[in-house]
């Protein structure tokens, strides 16, 4: 028996692919370069020179399968088929879908989310009734969506959960606000207001609720610094923590 | 009290008179002045400010009401006064330093957010069904026990903040009890940080189950105590029936879980209909009521901690029987340290001190490597979810392949829960919003994060 896991033979296995994987990989945008986070001489490693690019953005293939895995067609299926089925737009409003780790993803363009969210509400065979939680990411190297918007969906009544992942740049952080269809997520955005800068359409009070009313920047965005002062401990002085050298 | 008007001690009041209507500075025992004040200015409506000072608000919790005579026209919750960056922090270090950080989120539940943000991890390392099983029982048992702990303050808070210090002292004290396994245990009270990714920081120490069935032999009693002095008493039901109400479509529409989900009437419990950590393999019951109200919310959690108790039980059954690692065998994840307490208290065993500094240069060097740089935990994005005492806690955790959380999320019950403040309190009694608030149990430091 391999002792490796099924994702990462899987992973290996696209690696080896003819050369024109190769080629699509170097279109990519660069993620980093070097090694270790240094970006003086302190890398004594070799690798300076390296060039990472970002992995391309890829949805699955179907079968889907379902959470315990994708041999055969699962839930997973079911759910897209159904949201297929419920809404007419789907080639056009679903960018890609994403299963990993036995999660489903889906990428929504971001003038269909409420519709799509509210087709994932209503539809019987969906049901998706309560959202568990909207959070932010920022990916400042993902030009043109930097900021995206995750929406954990739960259905109860088919004891089922998915993600509805939408995107939108730096330059128009504009969201459609999931008010009107989960209110619930009212306080969620607005955090995610807070922290990130997204502005969510629509939202009936759309303030600050973590940060002051007054407070300048959104916190949790990549390029805010999380702030510090060196410490001294014993005669030697330690940097704070988003100075110190970071290993990614 | 000093016979002077209002306008005259009130040092704030001339400032703010012109945004909207006249402001009372309420100092204490000074009502009186105030009433006299409102019935001058003839407006039937008042804007009070609850808290964030006030010591039934759970910590820092601040909720304007604007009141008719005595009853609720409007309440809105403002939060955010206990914000620490709990999630902007643990971007900031290792995957393994996350939990703690995340421990000090919801503080009355500390096992509960390490088990999430674990999860989490695991889950996105790929390594759920590598974790050991012995791991995943204290886990378990050390889960009921915090479901405990927590359930006790939340109803002996809630007895204090309707008047009743002896449920108030006598809730603490069975959470005393509790404190003191995890303090046998895990070393700490409060903010243990013992649950980590691929296992628990270290074994049960020798001794520690013979005291967990001590506590097992105790525990129904004082339970059935504490159900004695509430279930049927007059005054108590006086405040709770039929306050507060929330029914199920409330709930959906708010997101809310938890008691007070099950207090409608539905049995969702994640572990029941959605088990980790080995859930589906012990026996109990999902606890409901379907009377919507504050009253059926403190008896779902006074049979979810009967429950629990059978959980437990079960636990030390199992572990009594199992032998073997507490922290998943992969070397390139697991910590390598065996953890050992010490005079000054929980620290590197001195027999891996030895190891690791006199006989094998690869043993110090792993170790340095994965203390101060941490595992790699590849691309991408899972979320987590468990059955707190509050309800659905869930971990949304993205990794960029660092050594590095590049983005954790909590969707904290508290937090979603606390939404539904208006919608109980609104239309109903001043008082009630105290007992709104309670049967909600929210807890700042999750709400805030």
């Amino acid at each position: 028996m391999s002792s490796q896991h099924p994702e990462q033979q899987a992973e290996q296995a696209a690696d080896r692919l003819p050369a024109q994987v190769e080629e699509e990989r170097r279109e990519q945008p660069i993620a980093r370069t070097g090694m270790f986070g240094s970006k003086t001489t302190g890398d004594t490693s070799g690798y300076g020179g390296l060039v990472v690019r970002q992995s391309p953005k890829v949805g699955a293939p179907r079968p889907y399968g379902g959470p315990d895995g994708a041999a055969e067609p699962g839930e997973f299926d079911e759910i897209a088929d159904q949201l297929e089925r419920a809404f007419p737009d789907y080639g056009d409003a679903i960018e890609r879908v994403v299963i990993h780790r036995g999660e489903m993803t889906f990428f929504v363009k971001r003038e269909h989310l409420r519709e799509v969210a509210r087709t994932m509400r209503d539809d019987p065979s969906l049901r998706f009734e309560l959202c568990s939680a909207v959070s932010g990411v920022h990916y400042p190297q993902d030009t043109g969506a930097e900021l995206h918007s995750v929406t954990h969906l739960l259905s109860i009544t088919h004891n089922r959960r998915v993600r509805l992942e939408a995107t939108c740049p730096d330059a128009d952080p504009h969201v459609p606000s999931l008010v009107p269809v989960y209110p619930t997520s009212d306080w969620h955005e607005r955090e995610t207001y807070d922290f990130f800068g997204i502005v969510y359409d629509g939202h009936p009070a759309l303030t600050r609720i973590q940060m002051p009313d007054d407070w300048v920047g959104h916190p949790q965005r990549k390029d805010y610094p999380l702030g510090g002062i060196p410490v001294e401990y014993r005669g030697a002085e330690i940097p704070p923590p988003d100075e110190r050298r970071s290993y990614t | 009290m000093s016979s002077t008007k209002y306008t005259e001690y009130d040092a704030y009041a001339a400032a703010d008179e012109a945004t909207e209507g006249r402001v009372f500075d309420v100092a204490g025992q000074d009502w009186d002045e105030v009433v006299a004040g409102a019935e001058d200015l003839g407006d039937e409506r008042l804007v009070v400010n609850m808290g964030p000072q006030h010591p039934s608000t759970h910590g820092v919790l601040r909720i304007i009401l604007t009141l008719d005579g005595e009853t609720v026209d409007e309440a809105r919750v403002v939060i955010g006064y206990l914000h620490t960056g709990i999630e902007k922090n643990m971007e900031f270090r290792t995957w393994t330093q996350g939990t703690t950080f995340c421990t000090r989120m919801d503080y009355l539940a500390p096992i509960f957010n390490e088990t999430a943000y674990c999860l989490g991890v695991e889950k996105l390392l790929g390594v759920t069904d590598q974790v050991p099983e012995r791991a995943q029982i204290i886990r378990v048992m050390l889960m009921e026990l915090n479901r405990i702990s927590s359930h006790l303050v939340a109803i002996a808070t809630f007895g204090l903040e309707l008047g009743a210090t002896t449920v108030m002292l006598n809730g603490f004290i069975e959470r005393e009890y509790t404190l003191d396994l995890f303090e046998e245990i895990t070393g700490l009270r409060m903010n243990m940080a013992y649950v980590r990714p691929g296992g628990v920081a270290q074994d049960l120490p020798s001794g520690a189950l013979s005291k967990v069935r001590d506590y097992l032999d105790r525990m129904p009693k004082r339970l059935q105590a504490l159900r004695k002095l509430m279930d049927s008493n007059p005054v108590y039901l006086a405040r709770t029936k039929d306050v507060a109400y929330l029914d199920l479509t409330g709930c959906m529409a708010l997101g809310v879980t938890g008691p007070v989900l099950r207090a409608t009437g539905l049995p969702w419990d994640l572990r029941k209909s959605q088990p980790y950590c080995g859930y589906e393999t012990y026996d109990f019951e999902v606890a409901t009521q379907d009377t919507c109200d504050v009253y059926g919310r403190y008896l779902v959690r006074m049979a979810e901690m009967e429950e629990s108790l059978k959980i437990v039980e079960q636990c030390v059954e199992r572990l009594q029987g199992t032998r073997g690692p507490v922290m998943i065998e992969d070397k390139k994840i697991g910590w390598p340290a065996q953890l050992a307490i010490g005079a000054d208290g929980m620290g590197n065993s001195p027999k891996h001190i030895a190891h690791i500094m006199g006989t094998s240069m690869e043993a110090l060097i792993h170790h340095f490597k994965l203390v101060t740089e941490g595992f790699r935990v590849p691309a991408g994005q899972a979320y987590s979810h468990i059955e707190s005492p509050r309800g659905e806690l869930g971990a949304h955790v993205v990794s960029d392949g660092g050594t590095r959380p590049y983005r954790v999320h909590f969707r904290e019950p508290s937090f979603v829960n606390l939404q539904a403040t208006p919608a109980m309190a609104e239309g109903g009694m001043i008082a009630d919003v105290i007992a709104a608030v309670a049967s909600i149990d929210p807890v700042m430091g999750g709400v805030d994060r």
